[in-house]
C-alpha cells in the first residue's frame, strides 16, 4: 500500500457491558462518510476481541466507546494487549461518559485522544486525518 | 354533550373523596382563585370535538389527565433515581433523600446486575458499583433496604432482563421482614422489547425474553396486587436518538405487544392491564413534549378500549413516569443544564405526568453528587410549590398549537404503529433491524443539523464562551469490587447447598416446560442463590442474543 490514496481504517468498538451504542454509530458513520474504513465490533467486546480484531483487520487507530463508568479498566487493558502483541502503533482514542480529570491518566496510558460529549464529528475526522498520516510517515508507508 | 359541571359533581367529587384538596393556597399571587379545570365553556368558543378528542381528567379518552383531580389532590410522585456502589453506600443516599421530601425509591443498578453477572464475575471487572448499585444476591438487597419500611415507600427498579429475579429478591427481603405483599407498592421497568430497540441490555433472545416478562403480568396481579410489573419505556428509545414521535410509537407498540403476549396467554386484559406503568423521556422541545404525553393518553385509551375490548376504565389508563433528557445535556457549560433540565420538568408537569425523576446538571460528566442531586429535586419543588402551575389541571390544553400538535403526534404515531402491525409485531421489526437502521438514521441525521449549526445547542456550537468551572464529581470507591466479591464469598459459604440446589432445579424445570417462573424465582431469592446463578440457568435454556453490528 503506497502513495496518497491509502485510506484510513478505523475499528470502533464498544467494549464491556454498555449498551450505549448511539454515539460510537453516529461516529462510525461520520468516519464512513469522511471517507474512512471503518470496522463497527458490535456490542459487548472483550479487550482480547477488539485488539484481535485490530490486529486482523489491520487498522490505523481504535475508538472504544465507553459510558459506564469503567473506562479507566478497559483503555488500560486494550494498550496493554496492543503492547504485549507488537501493535501498540495503532492509535487509541475514545470517547463517552469521562470526567475532565481522568483525561489526563487516559494521555499518560497512551491514549491519543478522548472526545467528550458534544464533539463535533468533524474533530474526529480531521484528528485521524492528521494524527495517522504521521503514523503511516514513521512506519514508512505514507 | 357533556358539561363541566356535570364532571365536578360527579368525577371531579369522586376524586376528592378519595384524595382531597391538598391545603395549600390554590391561588394566583393576585389572590386570583382558579378553578380546578377551564373548558371551551369558560371563554364562550365552540369546540364540538372536545368530548372525543379533550374529555375531562379521569375520564376516557384520558387526554387531560388520568386522575379526576391531579395536581390539585396529589402531586406527582418525585422520584429520583440513585444507586451507586455498595448497597449499604445506597441505602444512605435513599436515607438522605427520604429526609430531603422525596416521595418515593428509584434504584439504580450497575452494569453487571443489569446484565445478570455476579460483582464476582470475570465480565464485572472495573464495573462493579460503576453506574448503579451492585445486587447479587439478596444479602445485597437485605442492606439496600435496611431500616426502609417497605410498606411505606414505593419502589421503582430500573431493571430488565433480569427484572423477575431482582423483584424476586425485594418481595424475599419484605416476606422475611414480615411485611405483607398486598400492601407493597413499586414499579419493575421489566420492559425488554425496548432493549432489543435501543438500550441493549439483553441477555436471551426476544421470545423467551417476552415470556418472562408475561410471567410477572400472570403472577403480579393475584400476588402483589399494588405493584406495576411493568413500566413500558420510550425513555431509552429517545435517548438513542429517536424523535418525540418515535418514541411515542414505539413505546405503544411495545406496550400492544405485551398486550397480545399476555392475551394469547389467556389472561384477562381488564386483570393485568391496569397494572401497567409507562415512562417517557422529556426533551428540550417544550410544546411537543406537552402535547406527546396528552397524545400517548389518548392513543392508550381508545385502542385498549377500542381494538383490545378492556372494559375497565383503569386498564385503559396510561399512567407514567417521567424524567428529564440526559441526552440533552452538555458536557460543557454544566451548569446551564439547571435550566434545561427546570424547563423539560415543567413540560413533563404540563403534560400531565404521575411521577418524575430530574437528571442532576453533571449528568454528561459522570454521576450525580449528593449536592447535584438535590439541585434536581428542588427544581421539581420550585415547580411544585412556587410556579401556580397546579392550580388548574392540563392548563395548556384549548391552546390552538397544543391541540394541533397533540393531534398531529397522534396522526404520526398511529402511521408508525400500523406500519410495525404490518410488519408482524414489535419483534419481528426487532429481527428485521427495522429499529436500528430508524435509529441510525434519526441520530446520525440530528447529529449533521447541530454540525451544519440548523440546530442550536448553547454552550456547544453557539455561545461557546467558557467560564473556567470546577465540577466535583461523585467517584465510586474501587473497593466496592473487594467488598462485593467477599459479601458473594460469604454468601456461598453460609447458605445451604441443599435448598440452592433445589431451588434452581426448580427454576430449570419451569423454564423448560414453560410453566410460571415467578415462584421459583421466589424460593432462588430465600435460599440466597446468586443473580449470577439464576440467570444462568436461563442462559442454558434458552440461549443467548447476539444482534446485528449494523451501522
Amino acid at each position: 500500500m503506497q502513495g496518497v490514496d491509502r485510506r484510513i481504517r478505523v475499528l470502533i468498538a464498544k467494549p464491556g457491558l454498555d449498551g450505549h451504542d448511539r454515539g460510537a454509530k453516529v461516529v462510525a458513520r461520520a468516519l464512513r462518510d469522511a471517507g474512512m474504513e471503518v470496522i463497527y465490533t458490535g456490542l459487548r467486546q472483550t479487550p482480547e476481541m477488539i485488539v484481535s480484531a485490530a490486529i486482523q483487520e489491520d487498522v490505523d487507530a481504535i475508538g472504544l466507546s465507553i459510558l459506564s463508568g469503567a473506562h479507566m479498566h478497559y483503555f488500560r487493558e486494550v494498550k496493554r494487549l496492543l503492547e504485549e502483541q507488537g501493535a501498540s502503533d495503532i492509535l487509541l482514542f475514545g470517547g463517552g461518559i469521562i470526567p475532565d480529570e481522568d483525561v489526563p491518566k487516559l494521555k499518560e496510558l497512551g491514549v491519543a485522544a478522548v472526545f467528550g460529549p458534544g464533539t463535533s464529528t468533524q474533530d474526529i475526522v480531521d484528528f485521524l486525518r492528521q494524527a495517522v498520516p504521521e503514523r503511516w510517515r514513521a512506519q514508512g508507508l505514507g | 354533550m357533556r358539561k363541566k359541571h356535570d364532571w365536578l359533581r360527579e368525577t371531579y367529587q369522586k376524586s376528592l373523596e378519595k384524595m382531597p384538596e391538598r391545603p395549600v393556597a390554590h391561588r394566583t399571587l393576585s389572590d386570583i382563585a382558579p378553578e380546578p379545570l377551564y373548558t371551551p365553556e369558560d371563554i364562550g368558543v365552540l369546540d364540538p370535538e372536545y368530548e372525543e378528542k379533550r374529555g375531562y381528567p379521569g375520564e376516557y379518552p384520558y387526554t387531560r389527565g388520568v386522575y379526576g383531580s391531579m395536581y390539585r389532590s396529589k402531586l406527582w410522585t418525585m422520584r429520583m433515581f440513585a444507586g451507586f456502589g455498595t448497597a449499604e453506600q445506597t441505602n444512605e443516599r435513599f436515607k438522605k433523600l427520604l429526609k430531603a421530601g422525596q416521595t418515593g425509591l428509584s434504584v439504580a443498578f450497575d452494569l453487571p446486575t443489569l446484565m445478570g453477572y455476579d460483582s464476582d464475575h470475570p465480565l464485572s471487572k472495573g464495573e462493579v458499583g460503576k453506574c448503579g448499585v451492585a445486587v447479587s444476591s439478596l444479602a445485597d438487597m437485605e442492606i439496600l433496604f435496611d431500616g426502609i419500611n417497605l410498606e411505606e415507600v414505593t419502589t421503582s427498579m430500573t431493571i430488565n432482563s433480569p427484572a423477575n429475579a431482582i423483584w424476586a429478591m425485594y418481595l424475599a427481603v419484605a416476606k422475611k421482614r414480615g411485611y405483607d405483599w398486598k400492601k407493597l407498592g413499586g414499579t419493575i421497568q421489566n420492559d425488554i422489547l425496548k432493549e432489543f430497540i435501543a438500550q441493549k441490555e439483553f441477555i436471551f433472545p426476544p421470545e423467551p425474553s417476552v415470556k418472562l416478562v408475561i410471567d410477572t403480568f400472570e403472577w403480579g396481579p393475584k400476588n402483589v396486587p399494588k405493584w406495576n410489573f411493568i413500566s413500558v419505556s420510550g425513555y431509552h428509545i429517545r435517548e438513542a436518538g429517536s424523535t418525540a414521535v418515535q418514541e411515542l410509537a414505539w413505546t405503544l407498540a411495545d406496550g400492544f405487544e405485551y398486550v397480545e403476549a399476555a392475551l394469547k396467554r389467556g389472561l384477562d386484559i381488564d386483570e393485568f392491564a391496569p397494572r401497567i406503568s409507562f415512562f417517557f423521556d422529556v426533551h428540550n422541545d417544550f410544546f411537543e413534549e406537552i402535547a406527546k404525553f396528552r397524545a400517548a393518553r389518548r392513543i392508550w385509551a381508545k385502542e385498549m378500549r377500542n381494538r383490545y375490548g378492556a372494559k375497565n376504565p383503569a386498564s385503559w389508563m396510561l399512567r407514567t413516569h417521567a424524567q428529564t433528557a440526559g441526552v440533552s445535556l452538555t458536557a460543557q457549560q454544566p451548569l446551564n443544564n439547571i435550566a434545561r433540565v427546570a424547563i423539560q420538568a415543567l413540560a413533563a408537569v404540563l403534560g400531565g405526568t404521575n411521577s418524575l425523576h430530574t437528571d442532576a446538571y453533571d449528568e454528561a460528566l459522570a454521576l450525580p453528587t449528593e449536592e447535584s442531586a438535590t439541585i434536581a429535586l428542588r427544581t421539581q419543588q420550585i415547580i411544585a410549590y412556587e410556579t401556580g402551575v397546579t392550580h388548574t389541571i392540563d392548563p395548556l390544553a384549548g391552546s390552538y398549537y397544543v391541540e394541533w400538535l397533540t393531534d398531529e403526534m397522534e396522526r404520526q404515531a398511529m402511521a408508525i404503529i400500523e406500519e410495525i402491525r404490518r410488519m408482524g409485531g414489535v419483534v419481528r421489526a426487532i429481527e428485521e433491524g427495522y429499529f436500528l437502521r430508524e435509529l441510525a438514521e434519526a441520530s446520525y441525521r440530528y447529529q449533521q443539523e447541530v454540525e451544519r449549526k440548523e440546530r442550536i445547542i448553547v454552550g456547544v456550537n453557539a455561545f461557546t464562551d467558557e467560564i473556567p468551572l470546577k465540577v466535583p464529581i461523585q467517584l465510586v470507591d474501587p473497593e466496592v469490587e473487594r467488598v462485593q466479591a467477599e459479601r458473594l464469598a460469604r454468601v456461598r459459604r453460609e447458605r445451604d447447598p441443599k435448598r440452592v440446589e433445589e431451588a434452581l432445579a426448580g427454576l430449570r424445570r419451569a423454564a423448560v416446560e414453560g410453566q410460571n417462573t415467578m415462584p421459583h424465582f421466589v424460593e432462588c431469592a430465600l435460599a440466597y442463590c446468586t443473580l449470577g446463578e439464576m440467570m444462568d440457568v436461563l442462559r442454558e435454556v434458552y440461549g443467548t442474543y447476539q444482534e446485528p453490528a449494523y451501522v
